[in-house]
């Protein structure tokens, strides 16, 4: 350990790396190196100042339509038609380095905090831009981040997630002590930890306790798949609080007995994945989100895999936007491969499946939009896109060939990428 | 506004469907799918109150003609109007039968033929007709530009020779709409539809078929030896011309392909219904919000089943909301019918499996429905036409290209 640290050090100090402007993925290589037998304690650079005053809780609004319609709003084409040009011109040209360097730019993040990523869903008395709660909005705008790099855009809206959080199910005091933050100018790292590294995870039976105490909770477990969070300040963590089920709190990074591992994992390596341990973490009884509610938990769990389901329809259509000119341009046996049906079909039914995810995904988020339940309509989402996304996924690389395999090509990206849906919990809400 | 629940203002209309699926065509079923070539004489009242409910207006224009394609004056483009409430219809009559619905008197697909290409005054003179519809040969399937039925001109008539088969409730129709060419020379532009009326010289129904399933439909092979039918009875253009002609014929299949889509989810959520039933009374309940790997692996499959379904009920309610505010939707009709008949097949079949003899036996209708649903990937253009066709749209090739 020691010695280590000795390593980190010398190298935190060599100006060559930045003078090459190698800094954040030296950083990276030397977090990843060292994961195993090394453990950073949580970023340190805000103290959340808690004001008194319990002002009644800021909740945005559901809207309720009776008719069928495939139609955005003209304020969802709007948001959406920038997103999508961020994804176009920003995520989809950086999105190999950022694999490869297994971190976001901050300049991204920089660009899509500007895009008020984070105001959407925070209320506008709470200073935010969202004027009705839209799950449907969530979920446009994670389709197209998306469609420009799966991993970029989970690292961009990990703090939206958090802002969503304390919109849902904050109440006053919280709200007023964190999400200021998230309207402000330097928008914090922020992340909602969920999953848990263990086979077959149910979100509903969480390893991780909270232990009441006199005057609050003592945490301890382990999360895995947070987002950032090496770099995050406020972590929503779930639970499983002793006597009411599973729930959610509030834990700022620099509590004592929180540490950070990096988990590099298959794919969404862009979004700078790692585990949050959590030794007797001791927490304020302030830190409780939603008063424990099952119901508010259960959502969580649902519009986070509603998010997910949002990635997976992006991702998936950049496939396909992706195979459709390559191969009819491809040649083999004297025509473009495009010519046989064994391809064409392919190519087909990714359509056909990509359209059936996109078309269940809005109806969960137009369902909890109108404040509908949409418990089954989530699950059937969840499993279209876990089982179809990785099929498109994979049928991707497949239509390449060897090529396909290779980094030239995006392709093996999106299959690695792909994989998480079906499998991630929590980082994300719609 | 992303909206996609069933249209509130239909709410009342479905439900109304669905009592009559339930409280009348269910139990039907399984009579008329062991009397096959019975005639279901109970449809005819139930086809009764429709022709009454639409005169009401309370039918919502719903059924085979509600296909037609209207000029719509509302500006904003998004409606839920008579396509919508045909697949929301069939849904829920095919949830009760999907045989029997096919057996509708009045409500064909010829009907909706004639609802897509018929001019005004073809649309009242074959108001209130039964009609079948006829395009498969002994020679040609899916291939329907290979036609060999031909229609010659003589004076005010046009005279039909040829055999057409797999003609649906071509025994029991007023009329069939058959597709013949005018000139075989000059390739699918010469095909048009004829309106043929039960009873012309020259036309005769040879026989039936026995068939797996959807038994209670009678499926009729027809011969047309010299038989004439009035100049008028033509559908769309009588000219020649480029592909616009079959373009034509084919629109049909736009308006068409949804409804085959929506009788498979209405026969795939029947499956689903009754095994989630039969799985209860085991002890067996999918949960949504558990991870599916941590439930019985029948429960697992259930919510695998049920995924597929909603995706294909989305897709079919796509493609009808396409058409009713005016909007091409070939690609969507096909991926509508691709998806939906293929789910409807699999989970009809997984189905049986899941329930075991109980399934598989005559006790309960999966069996049936696991028979009925495989002609939903058939019929209207098999699995592989739609492809097909959703293929060369993607792809942007022609039929030239991509054969």
């Amino acid at each position: 350990m020691g010695s280590a640290l000795a390593v980190l050090n010398k190298l935190a100090q060599s100006r060559v790396i930045d003078r090459l402007g190698m800094r954040k993925p030296a950083e990276r290589a030397v977090f990843e190196a060292t994961r195993t037998g090394f453990r950073t304690v949580g970023a340190v650079s805000r103290t959340f100042t808690r004001q008194t005053g319990s002002g009644s809780p800021t909740r945005l609004t559901d809207r309720r339509s009776g008719r069928f319609d495939l139609t955005p709003t003209e304020d969802q084409e709007m948001i959406v038609g920038v997103v999508r040009e961020f994804a176009d011109d920003v995520l989809r040209p950086g999105a190999e380095r950022a694999d490869a360097a297994s971190v976001t730019p901050d300049d991204v993040l920089e660009q899509a905090l500007e895009l008020g990523l984070t105001l959407l869903e925070v209320p506008e008395d709470a200073g935010g831009l969202g004027s009705e709660r839209s799950a449907t909005t969530a979920v446009l705008v994670a389709e197209a981040l998306a469609h420009g790099d799966m991993g970029m855009a989970v690292a961009c809206l990990s703090p939206a997630s958090v802002a969503t959080a304390l919109s849902l199910w904050g109440d006053g005091a919280q709200q007023q002590t964190y999400l200021p933050t998230f309207t402000g100018s330097e928008i914090p790292a922020a992340a909602l930890a969920v999953g848990e590294p263990r086979p077959l995870f149910d979100p509903f039976e969480l390893d991780t306790t909270a232990v009441r105490t006199g005057d609050g909770f003592t945490l301890n477990g382990t999360k895995s798949m947070v987002v950032r969070a090496a770099d995050a300040e406020l972590f929503v963590v779930a639970a499983q609080l002793e006597d009411a089920g599973p729930a959610l709190f509030l834990v700022e990074s620099d509590s004592r007995g929180l540490e950070i591992e990096a988990e590099p994992a298959m794919g969404l390596r862009a979004a700078s994945l790692a585990r949050v341990i959590c030794t007797d973490v001791t927490l304020p009884w302030h830190t409780l989100l939603g008063d424990g509610q099952p119901d508010a938990y259960a959502e969580c769990v649902r519009l986070s895999r509603l998010a997910w389901c949002a990635l997976a329809v992006g991702t998936g259509q950049a496939v396909l936007d992706y195979v459709i000119p390559y191969v009819k341009e491809r040649e083999a046996f004297g025509e473009p491969i495009a010519h046989r049906q064994s391809v064409a079909f392919a190519v087909a039914n990714i359509g056909i499946e990509l359209e059936g995810m996109r078309l269940a995904t809005y109806r969960a988020a137009s369902r909890a939009e109108q404040g509908k339940d949409f418990a089954r309509e989530v699950a059937l989402a969840r499993r279209l896109c876990a089982e179809h996304g990785m099929r498109i996924g994979s049928d991707g690389v497949q239509l390449l060939g060897g090529h396909g395999f290779v980094k030239e090509h995006p392709v093996e990206r999106w299959y690695r990428d792909l994989r998480a849906i079906g499998l991630a919990e929590g980082g994300l809400l719609a | 506004m992303i909206n996609l629940e069933p249209p509130r203002k239909l709410r009342f209309f479905i439900n109304q469907a669905h009592q009559v699926a339930a409280e009348f065509v269910r139990p039907l079923s399984r009579k008329y799918d062991l009397a096959e070539h019975a005639y279901p004489k109970e449809l005819d009242m139930l086809a009764s109150m429709i022709d009454g409910l639409s005169e009401s207006g309370q039918g919502q224009g719903a059924g085979a003609a509600g296909v037609r394609r209207t000029d719509n004056g509302d500006d904003s483009g998004v409606r839920n109007g008579t396509n919508l409430a045909s697949v929301l219809s069939i849904m829920e009559m095919s949830w009760g039968d999907v045989g029997l619905l096919l057996s509708m008197p009045r409500q064909g697909l010829g009907n909706s033929a004639i609802a897509s290409v018929a001019d005004d005054a073809q649309l009242e003179r074959f108001a209130g007709v039964w009609a079948g519809m006829a395009i498969t040969e002994p020679g040609c399937g899916s291939d329907s530009a290979a036609i060999q039925t031909t229609a010659v001109l003589d004076g005010d008539d046009y005279v039909i020779n040829g055999e057409k088969i797999f003609v649906t409730a071509g025994d029991r129709c007023d009329a069939v709409v058959v597709w013949a060419s005018l000139d075989r020379s000059k390739g699918r532009a010469a095909i048009k539809s004829f309106v043929v009326e039960k009873g012309t010289p020259g036309m005769r129904v040879e026989r039936l078929d026995h068939k797996l399933g959807i038994r209670a439909s009678d499926t009729a092979t027809i011969s047309f030896e010299d038989c004439r039918v009035p100049k008028a009875n033509l559908l769309g253009s009588p000219e020649v011309e480029s592909d616009q002609g079959f373009a034509g014929v084919m629109q049909t299949f736009d308006n068409t392909r949804p409804l085959v889509a929506a009788m498979a989810v209405g026969c795939a959520r029947a499956a689903l219904e009754t095994t989630r039933d039969l799985l209860q009374e085991v002890g067996v309940d999918a949960d949504y919000d558990r991870t599916p790997h941590l439930q019985h692996a029948a429960a697992a499959a259930y919510l695998a089943m049920e995924a597929d379904f909603e995706a294909a009920y989305l897709l079919t309610l796509q493609a009808a909301w396409m058409a009713d505010s005016d909007r091409p939707n070939s690609l969507q009709a096909s991926m509508a019918k691709a998806k939906a008949a293929r789910t409807a097949n699999d989970i009809t079949l997984r189905c049986v499996e899941l329930a075991g003899s109980v399934g598989y036996s005559e006790h309960e209708l999966l069996e049936k429905w696991a028979r009925d649903s495989k002609i939903l990937d058939i019929f209207e253009g098999t699995q592989q036409i739609q492809q097909l066709i959703v293929a060369r749209r993607l792809l942007d090739l022609t039929s030239a290209e991509l054969r």
